[in-house]
């Protein structure tokens, strides 16, 4: 699938080439035929960095969109297999509910914000705020990410094959982080935990995923210290 | 014998009671509190201080030089229609008047319902508010407008689909600035559940949006909003009253189809008491100046508005119209419609003294502000399995309906009687002031002069 050398086409393959056609009529396909249409698989051509590349997809459907895109691809995405043969821009994936978004190249900011689910991998580095606010989803990041990443996530686990920049986890929730490289600081209420086995099985199981061929015995946990859960706890003290 | 001498008795010390105005009672508890706490206030509801407001204005109805319309005889519209500029599905409402974005969380599921029934009922539409969209809500309601907010608690492209309108909140008249706020006493399973949070602990928001910031990155999430919905229902775009005038341009600029602007007389559920009172300007400077901005752009009539903060009379609507919205808000009020700050709620057919619950969160009915608490007496603010027993969906639902339909006559009173066949020719010249203040913020003349402070006139 990852090569363009793919000439078998059937009515089970179809071809959007936004050079010719509009981000539009691709979404529109997307939500309104698809599911009808019987097609498996789609080619994006000329991406040329547009925004909202297949958003909002609500189907099984393997896409494979050839160059780079912009803002918001796969961006609340159910079902859908999604690979990037390129960089993507801010929110990749962002808010995704299920399936899959592979990112070949870099990811920009907040890449898999607010996702309740599905995962996001990115081979290269994903810049500030990757996994803000997650909500369920997994995150494998090969290279780096930028500062402040998974700020406030709530649930989901992010996977830094790298080295992750300052204030890491900041006001984590549920959600926990495994790092195999250097923490330049982790943020408030972060903390450093010891791994345990089940955590080197989740993380032997998310590198397989995506595919990277990491030890796991290699990562650090991060999670949360959870002293800000109530932090409003003095409120009831008198002096 | 010699009696002892009665001397008269010493007349009681006189009491001064000459009060400080920089440190007044509210002032002097205030420090109090603060010592005893080191902690800041949170509370619930809006702004409790004098704020120039639509109570200063008044209307100049029909008389010689223009004519009245019959009160009860001659037609007057109040059909409105929000999102007409991309969306191939406008909302349509019978009534200009709305229900403000309120969270499930912050209210019960039960209050949500009624305010979808009384909604459907109405013809208008209700909103979602910081904790998604719930069933009981969406089915209730016949438009619902599914708000994104920053924290995306609950969000979700299901209910993306199902929404009519999807309002992306960017800030709120009580907190321009500030995220979202829910005490944990309020964070029951289901909610927790909704917002992917452990129970029962304290929640606070976001206060940006995580996957973008700044006006032409706006412009591409509206976008992509648009896209998931293939262009079908309206996008709203929120914002809190502070730079009302460029964030207003910036709206229209991003694409959206409707704004709506929130001033500081806004509420909330829970909040710091130095946000409610101490940011944000009131609803009347905001209204104006988002009227001024639309005008200037030429998107008047293109671009709707709708004002909210404050909104609580038929004559508050009426002004805001003729202001230049196209529709209100209603928040508060109607929480106070459902019970609020009553001294009694209404169960089994019969009424119950609330006033021993008031008492325990150390209020009383009439300055009760205490949603934040989760300990809602009459059972509107509250996830409590039995006080939220205390507001019967049904009930609720004929309440809400009964007010706003009380707020729709008055309207529709007004503008017959200055000559208006539809709500919405209301307009600035039908206004006068009654404080300088007033004059200034919403640009009309001082009753009795032709004077704009800072336009026109003496
Ligand atoms: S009565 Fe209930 S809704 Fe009203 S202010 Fe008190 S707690 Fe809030």
């Amino acid at each position: 699938m990852d090569s363009l050398t793919v000439e078998k086409r059937t009515t089970m393959d179809k071809t959007f080439d936004l050079a010719k056609s509009s981000v539009r009529e691709l979404n529109q396909f997307l939500h309104q035929d698809l599911a009808t249409s019987g097609v498996k698989h789609i080619d994006v051509l000329n991406p040329n960095g547009s925004h909202s590349i297949a958003v909002g997809v609500n189907h099984p459907v393997a896409i494979d969109i050839r160059g780079q895109g912009g803002y918001y691809v796969g961006g609340m995405n159910k079902f859908a297999d999604i690979t990037v043969h390129g960089n993507v821009g801010w929110g990749v994936a962002e808010n995704m509910m299920s399936g899959s978004v592979r990112v070949k190249g870099f990811a920009s900011e907040s890449a898999g914000a607010t996702g309740h689910g599905g995962t996001l991998i990115i081979e290269g580095d994903a810049s500030l705020r990757c996994g803000i606010s997650m909500k369920g989803i997994d995150i494998v990041v090969g290279g780096r990410v930028g500062n402040y990443s998974a700020f406030m996530a709530q649930a989901g686990r992010l996977v830094i094959c790298g080295d992750a920049g300052d204030a890491l986890g900041d006001s984590l929730y549920e959600a926990v982080i495994y790092v195999r490289g250097k923490i330049k600081s982790l943020g408030a209420d972060a903390q450093q935990e010891p791994m345990t086995a089940a955590d080197h099985a989740a993380v032997a199981e998310l590198l397989k995923r995506a595919g990277f061929p990491y030890d796991p015995t290699e990562f650090k946990r991060v999670a949360s210290a959870r002293s800000l859960y109530h932090w409003n706890a003095d409120a009831n003290q008198e002096y | 014998m010699n009696k002892p001498v009665e001397h008269p008795a010493q007349a009681p010390k006189r009491i001064q009671r000459e009060e400080s105005a920089g440190f007044d009672r509210t002032v002097i508890d205030y420090i109090h509190n603060a010592a005893a706490h080191g902690l800041y206030e949170i509370r619930g509801l809006g702004a409790k201080r004098k704020l120039p407001h639509f109570d200063d204005l008044v209307f100049l109805a029909g008389s010689v030089s223009r004519y009245p319309l019959e009160g009860y005889r001659e037609k007057c519209h109040t059909k409105t229609v929000l999102g007409t500029r991309y969306a191939k599905k406008p909302v349509e409402l019978d009534i200009p008047i709305t229900f403000a974005g309120m969270s499930f969380g912050s209210l019960s599921a039960r209050v949500k319902e009624a305010l979808g029934r009384a909604a459907t009922e109405l013809g208008t539409s209700t909103t979602t508010g910081d904790g998604g969209m719930t069933q009981e809500e969406r089915q209730s309601s016949k438009t619902l407008v599914y708000q994104c907010l920053p924290s995306r608690y609950g969000f979700n492209p299901d209910d993306v689909r199902r929404a009519d309108a999807i309002e992306v909140v960017i800030g709120q008249g009580a907190k321009p600035g500030g995220g979202g706020m829910l005490l944990g006493q309020k964070v029951n399973p289901r909610v927790a559940k909704m917002r992917t949070l452990p129970e029962g602990i304290d929640q606070r928001s976001a206060c940006r949006h995580p996957d973008w910031t700044g006006p032409d990155d706006l412009v591409i999430k509206i976008n992509e909003l648009r896209e998931i919905t293939d262009w079908q229902v309206p996008i709203y775009v929120k914002i809190g009253a502070t730079r009302v005038y460029n964030d207003v341009k910036l709206a229209v600029h991003a694409g959206a189809d409707v704004v709506v602007v929130d001033g500081m007389q806004g509420g909330t559920a829970a909040t710091q008491s130095v946000f409610i009172e101490h940011v944000g300007i009131p609803t009347l400077a905001a209204l104006r100046q988002a009227v001024e901005a639309l005008e200037e752009l030429d998107m008047r009539g293109k671009v709707q508005l709708v004002i909210s903060g404050g909104i609580r009379t038929g004559a508050d609507v009426a002004k805001a119209l003729a202001l230049g919205a196209d529709a209100v808000s209603v928040g508060q009020g109607t929480l106070i419609a459902l019970g609020c700050n009553h001294e009694a709620y209404f169960q089994n057919g019969a009424n119950h003294s609330a006033e021993e619950d008031y008492a325990k969160l150390g209020t009383a009915p009439g300055y009760c502000h205490h949603c934040h608490t989760g300990r809602c007496p009459v059972g509107i603010t509250t996830q409590d399995a039995i006080l939220e027993q205390r507001l019967d969906p049904a009930v609720g639902a004929k309440r809400l309906k009964n007010y706003f339909k009380t707020m729709n006559m008055e309207l529709t009173t007004v503008a017959r009687a200055c000559g208006k066949s539809n709500v919405h020719h209301l307009e600035r010249e039908d206004l006068v002031a009654l404080t300088i203040e007033a004059a200034a913020m919403a640009r009309v003349p001082l009753a009795g002069t032709s004077w704009i402070p800072g336009v026109t006139g003496t």
